[in-house]
């Protein structure tokens, strides 16, 4: 293919820019500037590119797009990329949040500036790698080096129980994905392959399907995360730094829910239509359980994960519906929980950088001394909360209603988590934003500054917009999840046939 | 084929390399013994030495099994026999800024390291069951003296001595399993063993192969023959656990390799289960005892049983793939194992050196270079993507899967995930903890070291490709079309 390797481009600019960082020497005012701008420029060059991405993707197709093949370990496993309807947009949203992440990181992060870019910028590439790959080893490639700067974010520059909280997250992620890891191999001695384009037509046994299909799910789940592996996240996005909650609630849990997608319910349908049971009570519970404990949180931060548990409970949700709405559903409650969420971190990451304290009590009555903040701060909160008219809505609605065709019971338990959001979001608004302002530390909090604005201010605008015109998403979605929903539902179909026919 | 004593010259040429080096050992004895300040010299002459071995290789044609069957140099020797000399390249690299320092300047260190690496050449080439043992004790006996070398510890002596007390044993044990498959077989030379073993296989014979494995097993340090490992890392000056921890290991792996496939090669079913036993004691064991130790020198013993045990799991799967995987691996192993050590032997302070993983505290402000490099071969070490260890364990795991040893598999990559724990520690110390003193500026040879071993571990991902299909040829000796 002589055609410009646009994807190849997206994905390892970031490390270009990684490398010029590690080139800049010095530890004085004028290099950190050098290096910050190095790093924003970086971001806000893959972000562009990331974006022209998305103009040349063909909406009307479900096939992959702008393909790379390239020789690379030998054996049938090669360098492949290329995105289709269900992951381009996932490249879109990583390379949005990272120049807001880079800009939040300026002034808050005061030690090693140098390192905390530098694993950014590996980190960008590792995210955009996953939505891109299309061989199942470079997948895990880039899903798995993820965590060494990740590991590090939270580690160097977390809060005071980093070491706990940067352990725990290794040691699951890392456990979950060395049983995925054993599944690809095992699929590359079945299909011959690992090249996904053709795994996604491949027909594993049935027998297989459901071993490599948990393998798969004790990955994914650990990832999303589902409950009860979810215990890792709280701790996570405690003690991360600001920028790393962002990244981490707005992609990384993601990956998850994109692999899902990609992997356990095209490549194993009849197990996915076996299991899809345990998903729906393990979403319920994640839904209800975790909101119940996001009401008891103390914590804005901790309470915020435990929220973005039970939205992710409507992903697996919707997802495994196996209808159009449920997966069109999942994916836009994902790429809107991750402008929303990630922005909530943005705001939280605001006040902790005036008062250095996550604790709910800290707070109260910000909206006296600080009027925009609590309009962002709203917009956000009401988002989460899937108000209409905001991003969060449309996709907890789809989902919702996928589920509602499935299966009644489900969808009724589901809906309670809606209420449940409303209440511990809107509680903890009344906390932080209104009532009186009491505190004397807070008496002379300043309002949100010009750098702020400039990062708040396009996500609001997102999540008002995709609320109310979520076209140009779903546009994007459509065809590559009616594809996969009619595979997939051909396959259980063709399954259960045969299973009648030879008794 | 008649039995000649007196091989032709032509007969001599693939072993040349081999001859070069023991001529080139004695001519060192000789300077070390009649020259002053002879160190530097016969240092040089042993790098020299151990270099041109490696170009020699290169040029001398393969050859089929020469002097009666005894000796054969294959595309998996070369490629083995590189490896090991490189490792041991690296050894003596190691010991020049060691020796500057540390007093630590005898002129019977690269001697014995140029002998250690003729007895490995030899190992990995033995195609008899003779050969096999005067490799394996040429090399065995080095070490123990190159353990000991520091007289005047105590440390260092008791390690040499448990060491050769131990080691002589597992000898013991290796000599009466050959002898047990000679009685059986009649035969020393493999391919013989190899034909003798078609008819069917006695009980006797199984009771060698598990003795002859035993032996082995002492040798690449795994469970349960593992016992001196720890002590003798920690015990021997530290060049001479960088040199104990690469290349012997490669070669006694190289020699177990063949020796399982190539004479046993009819009989899998049998010593399937014991390499299997081997890998997962050694997987589980090297994990779980990794994580309360505080020497690093220890660790890194643990760790190396750890390494063996997935190496392990390459042979267990007894198949093409798996001998790939078992290649691949010990290449990568000795990669990381000597950037590890070169870190390790740079860890001095003001007053001298120190060998606590809680002196790493910090490093990442005063040493950032060296823990950088460390980190990355730490999560190399523990297998993470996209460094090279995450490539090392993929390929025999892979074999595993394609062997269908699902429980020898899912056991071995949970202990990886135990076993990233301590490694996760050592960068937890040095990245996430508070300074307490840096270490003095790298020297030269170590920085050169660990950075080529940095080098290869991050960009090992990018030319795996090229790397795999020499790999394929070395792997495909013991497969013939």
């Amino acid at each position: 293919m002589s055609e410009w390797p646009v994807l190849s481009t997206v994905t390892f600019l970031p490390l270009v820019g990684a490398v010029l960082v590690l080139a800049i020497r010095g530890d004085d005012e004028v290099s950190r500037r050098n290096i910050y701008h190095v790093a924003l420029w970086t971001t806000a060059i893959t972000f562009v590119l990331s974006i022209i991405v998305w103009t040349r993707f063909d909406t009307g197709s479900s096939d992959f797009q702008m393909t790379e093949n390239v020789a690379w370990l030998g054996g049938a496993i090669n360098y492949r990329m290329g995105v289709d309807g269900i992951s381009v947009l996932f490249v879109v949203l990583t390379a949005l949040l990272m120049p807001a992440c880079i800009v939040a990181s300026k002034l808050s992060v005061k030690h090693r500036f140098k390192e905390y870019m530098i694993a950014f910028l590996v980190l960008e590439t590792f995210m955009i790698g996953v939505f891109c790959a299309l061989d199942l080893v470079l997948f895990y490639v880039f899903f798995e080096g993820g965590l060494i700067p990740m590991f590090l974010i939270i580690g160097v520059w977390g809060g005071a129980r980093r070491v706990y909280a940067s352990f725990k997250f290794f040691l699951f992620t890392l456990t979950g994905s060395v049983l995925m890891l054993l599944a690809v191999m095992a699929m590359y001695w079945e299909a011959g392959t690992t090249n996904i384009v053709e795994l996604l037509e491949y027909p594993f046994p049935e027998s297989m399907q459901t071993w490599l299909w948990l393998a798969f799910f004790a990955s994914f789940a650990v990832k999303l995360p589902m409950w009860p592996v979810h215990t890792w996240l709280p701790d996570a996005h405690v003690e991360a730094p600001t920028a790393g909650s962002v990244i981490l609630a707005g992609v990384l849990l993601k990956m998850g829910g994109y692999g899902f997608l990609r992997f356990s319910l095209p490549m194993f349908p009849i197990a996915s239509a076996d299991l899809k049971t345990l998903i729906y009570v393990l979403s319920v519970v994640a839904i209800i359980y975790t909101s119940l404990v996001a009401l008891a949180q103390e914590d804005i931060k901790k309470l915020i994960a435990y929220s973005s548990v039970a939205h992710m409970g409507f992903v697996t949700l919707g997802i495994f519906t196996v209808t159009e709405q449920g997966v069109q559903g999942g994916i836009f409650q994902m790429l809107s929980h991750g402008i929303v969420s990630g922005a909530l971190f943005l705001c939280v990451g605001v006040v902790y950088d005036r008062m250095h304290t996550h604790d709910i009590g800290a707070y109260g009555g910000l909206v006296h001394r600080m009027p925009l903040f609590a309009v962002a701060f709203m917009v956000f909160t009401l988002a989460n909360v899937g108000l209409p008219g905001t991003s969060g809505f449309v996709g907890e609605f789809l989902a919702l209603v996928g589920a509602f065709k499935v299966n009644t019971w489900v969808a009724l338990f589901a809906t309670t988590g809606v209420i449940l959001s409303a209440a511990y979001a809107l509680w903890l608004y009344r906390r932080v934003i209104l009532g009186p302002l009491v505190k004397d530390g807070l008496k002379s909090i300043k309002d949100l500054s010009r750098r702020e604005q400039l990062i708040l201010a396009p996500l609001v605008a997102l999540t008002v917009f995709f609320g109310f015109y979520p076209k140009p998403i779903l546009d994007v979605t459509a065809v590559s999840v009616e594809n996969l929903v009619t595979h997939t539902l051909s396959a259980v179909e063709a399954a259960t046939l045969l299973s009648t026919v030879v008794p | 084929m008649e039995p000649t004593l007196a091989p032709s010259f032509d007969e001599l040429i693939p072993a040349l390399p081999e001859i070069g080096l023991a001529a080139g050992a004695l001519v060192m004895l000789l300077i070390g013994v009649v020259a002053k300040n002879s160190v530097r010299i016969v240092t040089g002459l042993a790098l020299l030495l151990v270099g041109g071995a490696t170009i020699g290789l290169f040029f001398v044609p393969l050859s089929e099994p020469i002097f009666n069957g005894a000796f054969v140099l294959d595309p998996f020797a070369r490629f083995m026999k590189i490896a090991t000399l490189i490792g041991s390249a690296i050894a003596i690299v190691l010991s020049i800024g060691h020796g500057r320092r540390e007093a630590f300047d005898r002129f019977e260190y690269p001697i014995l390291i140029v002998t250690a690496t003729l007895g490995m050449m030899v190992m990995v080439s033995a195609h008899d069951l003779i050969a096999l043992y005067i490799g394996l004790e040429l090399q065995s006996l080095s070490l123990y003296v190159l353990a000991a070398i520091k007289r005047d510890s105590v440390r260092s002596t008791e390690a040499g001595i448990k060491y050769f007390v131990l080691g002589a044993m597992s000898s013991g044990l290796l000599l009466y399993g050959c002898s047990l498959v000679y009685g059986f077989t009649g035969q020393t030379s493999f391919e013989a063993i190899a034909i003798a073993l078609e008819g069917g296989v006695e009980t006797g014979l199984i009771f060698g192969l598990v003795f002859l494995l035993a032996g082995l097993a002492f040798k690449v340090a795994a469970v349960p023959f593992h016992m001196w490992t720890p002590d003798v890392y920690q015990g021997a000056p530290t060049p001479v656990t960088a040199f104990f921890a690469a290349a012997p290991k490669i070669a006694a792996m190289a020699l177990l390799v063949r020796v399982v496939v190539e004479p046993f090669g009819s009989i899998v079913d049998q010593w399937q289960q014991i390499i299997t036993f081997l890998a997962i004691g050694s997987m589980v064991l090297g994990a779980f005892a990794a994580i309360g130790q505080n020497n690093i020198k220890r660790l890194m013993a643990y760790s190396a049983i750890g390494h063996i045990g997935f190496a392990l799991v390459g042979l267990a799967a007894g198949t093409e793939a798996g001998i790939q995987g078992v290649i691949i691996y010990l290449v990568i192993y000795l990669a990381m194992t000597v950037g590890a050590f070169g870190c390790i032997l740079a860890m001095r302070t003001a007053d001298g050196m120190v060998e606590n993983i809680s002196d790493l505290a910090g490093i990442s402000r005063t040493n950032p270079m060296m823990a950088i490099l460390l980190a990355l071969l730490m999560f190399s070490m523990a297998g993470i993507p996209p460094l090279a260890g995450f490539f090392a364990k993929f390929y025999v795991f892979s074999a595993a899967i394609q062997a269908e040893l699902y429980p020898l598999a899912v056991i071995g990559v949970l202990a990886s995930v135990v076993g990233a724990f301590y490694y996760l520690r050592v960068v937890k110390v040095m990245f996430f903890d508070e300074s307490v003193a840096g270490f003095e500026p790298m020297v030269g040879e170590y920085r050169l070291v660990v950075s080529a071993s940095g080098a290869f571990t991050v960009t090992y991902v990018l030319f795996a490709g090229p790397l795999n299909e020499l790999v394929q040829t070395a792997a495909a000796t013991f497969f013939p079309l």
